[in-house]
């Protein structure tokens, strides 16, 4: 099966990771799969936030794991720091494992309710016995303040901790280890948003401290632009569109990226509601996606050809990349209410 | 009895509110509200002493932090929380009718046919075994006295108003056949079933994607319009509220600290609360690492809240005043009333960030934050 392309990622020399054709498929009972990841390729510089979003099943998740090797993808390559991840086995890969972390949506579900805090955060150096107990103390108690947990509170259990706290407990497990990369899942989905703004910035702040790379997975477009230097815009386990936050907000080529800017609710009474404009329709089975451009059952613009063939990733301005046979010029908006012409 | 003719069923489903004037009158009145809980620690003050006043076909939209006590008032009104350890005082006036000591039976007939409710999650209002047709007729055929096969037929055109695709087949399906979004058109059709005067959205989307929340929200807006409903919608998402409400009501710690009508909250907000929720949200229109506000620390502990203004040990404005006594909700304008001692924009409000900025401290003892979203971007400093 045709990949959506690599136009958009950058040489391989400059990479932190690069992620080429991923393909990942889930077995859904008597012979149907889930198509969940289809060709997804991504790059991402060290020190760079790159965001992917889109919405519920797209993928980003399953993609944030493949990369991890948390399922092993079916085909496509994950290089991390010009070593190839899918062919890495047993010890290896294992290897590997302190190099990426994860970071997950719900804060108190994934932290262990019977380990003190302390212990949780020191796990990924336990593992490997780095240095002496002394010494991995001295860095347990490091990255708790760094993240803002006083290691008084270290002897505590999760549940007596907060979910914006159990967040930071989270990041300061995940950054123990000094991984080269942090792949964070919806990490502020499920928080207040006073919260939420406390653990973006700490995650900046962390970035900036150590030098952190992150790919910033959630379905917040707001979150995403604020957090990422690079955004991934997913649908249906295909991308979409790729560039620079700054651009690719003010001026989506992808009709899927405007779909999606535009049913943001704005917090201004001044803006008005677009009720007319709305994107319809619901989001094919992953089981049996739409052949060609995976949208086209939604597109206003689909035509045969998007139902022959699959759009590749191509550069649409300068910098910014779209797989779409039919992208947006600058400035150009879309009708979501015009008829959709190929169906199925 | 004799069975209404499907004609009126029609007229009253589809058309509720439009049986009464379509004037500007009370529809709800709610006074001092309180509801407590007993608990081993203590009581918790869940709901505080809550006034408001809802019109016919308007929109209150309830904003605040979590377990500020939004689904608590909510259910509260409604009368739909467990009775054990429960102390519920104050008036709720429903077309003129105190329901404040009716207990569920005196309620039945409130339910779904004049006041009903959408949840957060939809699978905990659907039954998850039993079909979505069955579910929808069963809620009507509680309130109205119509045939099986009526009510069957009432239910294909009610997710036929929500937009379901292939309604007819969708009535033989289970709730987990279906998606997130059309789960909650379903739960929708079935709150507005018999036709209700006012109808609570507890976080309908909040579960839900953007292009399916505008959806969603749309769909709501319009059966609002059509049936001359009003409705309370509950959300934390300010952005949801901005554009789909009359009125917006911010609560914490179980009460209301501001209340106005929606363009004037956000233009003139005079709660350093309100102000903090607002500027805590990242926004599109604001460039990439722009570094957001936070709220330092946590809401009180509904059981031992402190002393004077709730808000205090997390405010940038603190006076000594705030932490010695609770400022009354005022209504310094018409229609816009508000907790404070040092509001927003106020003469009183710019001496009390001078004082702090001065002394680098609040009188809780709180690092001063400038309120004003910081111009710089991150990773300068
Ligand atoms: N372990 C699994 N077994 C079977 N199917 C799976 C599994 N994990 C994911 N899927 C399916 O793969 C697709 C992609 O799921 P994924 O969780 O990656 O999406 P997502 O973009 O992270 O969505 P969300 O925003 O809801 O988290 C979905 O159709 C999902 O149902
Ligand atoms: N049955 C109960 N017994 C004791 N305390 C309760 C009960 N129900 C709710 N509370 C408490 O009442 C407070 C208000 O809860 P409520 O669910 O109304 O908050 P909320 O504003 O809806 O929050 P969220 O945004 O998280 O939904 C919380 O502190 C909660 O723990
Ligand atoms: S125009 Fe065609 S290729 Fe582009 S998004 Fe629409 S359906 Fe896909
Ligand atoms: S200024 Fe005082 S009264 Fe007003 S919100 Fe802050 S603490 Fe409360
Ligand atoms: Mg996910
Ligand atoms: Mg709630």
């Amino acid at each position: 099966m045709a990949g959506t392309g690599d136009a958009h990622l950058r040489p391989e020399e400059d990479s932190l990771l690069r992620v080429e054709d991923l393909v990942v498929t889930f077995s859904a009972g008597s012979k149907k799969v889930i198509q969940a990841v289809s060709g997804i390729s991504l790059d991402v510089i060290d020190g760079e936030t790159v965001g992917l979003v889109g919405e519920s099943g797209c993928g980003k998740s399953t993609t944030g794991r493949a990369i991890v090797q948390l399922p092993r993808p079916v085909s496509g390559k994950v290089m991390l720091d010009g070593e190839d991840l899918t062919t890495l086995k047993g010890e290896a890969l294992r290897r590997m494992r302190p190099e990426m972390q994860m970071i997950f949506q719900d804060p108190i579900s994934s932290l262990n309710p019977r380990r003190k805090v302390r212990d949780i955060v020191s796990e990924g150096l336990d593992i490997w016995s780095v240095g002496d107990k002394a010494s991995r103390d001295a860095k347990v108690d490091e990255v708790l303040n760094a993240v803002g947990i006083d290691p008084v509170n270290g002897d505590r259990l999760p549940h007596e901790f907060s979910g914006g706290q159990c967040q930071r407990i989270s990041i300061a497990r995940a950054m123990i280890t000094n991984p080269k990369l942090i792949i964070c899942d919806e990490p502020v989905s499920a928080l207040d948003v006073s919260v939420q703004a406390q653990i973006i910035n700490l995650l900046q702040d962390m970035k900036t401290r150590y030098g952190l790379t992150l790919i910033f997975i959630a379905h917040d477009l707001a979150v995403v632009k604020n957090v990422s230097d690079r955004v991934v815009v997913m649908y249906l386990g295909k991308t979409c569109e790729v560039g620079k936050p700054e651009i690719l907000y003010r001026q989506p080529a992808h009709p899927y990226t405007a779909a999606l800017l535009a049913a943001i609710p704005v917090p201004d009474p001044n803006v008005k509601v677009s009720t007319e404009n709305i994107l319809g329709g619901e989001v094919p089975s992953p089981v049996s996606p739409p052949s060609g451009c995976r949208f086209r059952t939604r597109c206003p613009r689909a035509t045969e050809l998007c139902a022959a063939e699959e759009p590749k990733m191509r550069e649409a301005f300068s910098g910014q990349y779209v797989a779409c046979h039919f992208p947006l010029s600058p400035g150009e908006t879309i009708d979501f209410h015009s008829p959709v012409t190929a169906k199925n | 009895m004799s069975k209404p003719k499907p004609t009126d069923i029609e007229k009253r489903v589809s058309a509720a509110g439009s049986t009464v004037t379509q004037s500007s009158e009370t529809l709800l009145e709610v006074s001092d509200l309180t509801t407590y809980f007993r608990s081993s620690r203590g009581l918790v003050r869940a709901v505080d002493g809550v006034s408001f006043k809802l019109d016919r076909g308007k929109t209150l939209g309830i904003v605040g932090e979590s377990g500020s006590g939004k689904t608590v008032l909510a259910r509260s009104i409604m009368e739909l929380l467990p009775r054990s350890g429960l102390e519920r005082n104050g008036s709720i006036l429903f077309e003129g009718t105190e329901l404040i000591d009716f207990g569920p039976k005196e309620m039945r007939p409130y339910w779904g046919a004049q006041m009903s409710m959408i949840f957060q999650d939809p699978m905990t209002s659907l039954n998850p075994v039993m079909k979505i047709g069955n579910q929808i007729s069963e809620s009507i055929r509680e309130h109205l006295d119509v045939s099986k096969q009526y009510a069957k037929e009432l239910s294909e055109q009610l997710l036929v108003s929500v937009r379901i695709p292939e309604a007819a087949r969708r009535l033989d399906e289970y709730p987990h056949q279906l998606s997130g979004g059309m789960r909650q058109r379903v739960c929708i059709a079935v709150a507005l079933a018999c036709g209700p005067k006012l109808l609570f959205a507890d976080e309908p989307t909040t579960a839900l994607d953007v292009t399916v929340q505008a959806q969603v929200l749309d769909l709501m807006a319009t059966a609002q319009n059509e049936r001359f409903m009003a409705m309370i919608l509950i959300t934390h998402d300010l952005g949801v509220v901005a554009g789909r409400t009359d009125e917006i009501v911010v609560m914490y710690a179980g009460r209301i600290v501001e209340r106005a009508d929606t363009k004037t909250l956000f233009s003139n907000m005079k709660m350093p609360y309100t102000e903090a929720l607002l500027k805590s949200i990242p926004r599109v229109d604001q460039p990439s690492h722009l570094r957001l506000s936070t709220i330092p620390g946590r809401p009180p502990d509904l059981v031992n809240p402190p002393e004077g203004c709730k808000f205090a040990p997390r405010c940038a404005y603190a006076q000594d005043r705030c932490t010695q006594e609770e400022p009354p909700l005022r209504e310094i304008t018409p229609g816009h009333e508000y907790r404070c001692w040092f509001p927003v924009g106020t003469p009183e409000g710019a001496g009390a960030l001078a004082n702090n900025r001065a002394q680098g401290t609040t009188a809780t003892g709180l690092v001063f934050q400038e309120p004003e979203v910081a111009t710089t971007t991150r990773g300068d400093g």
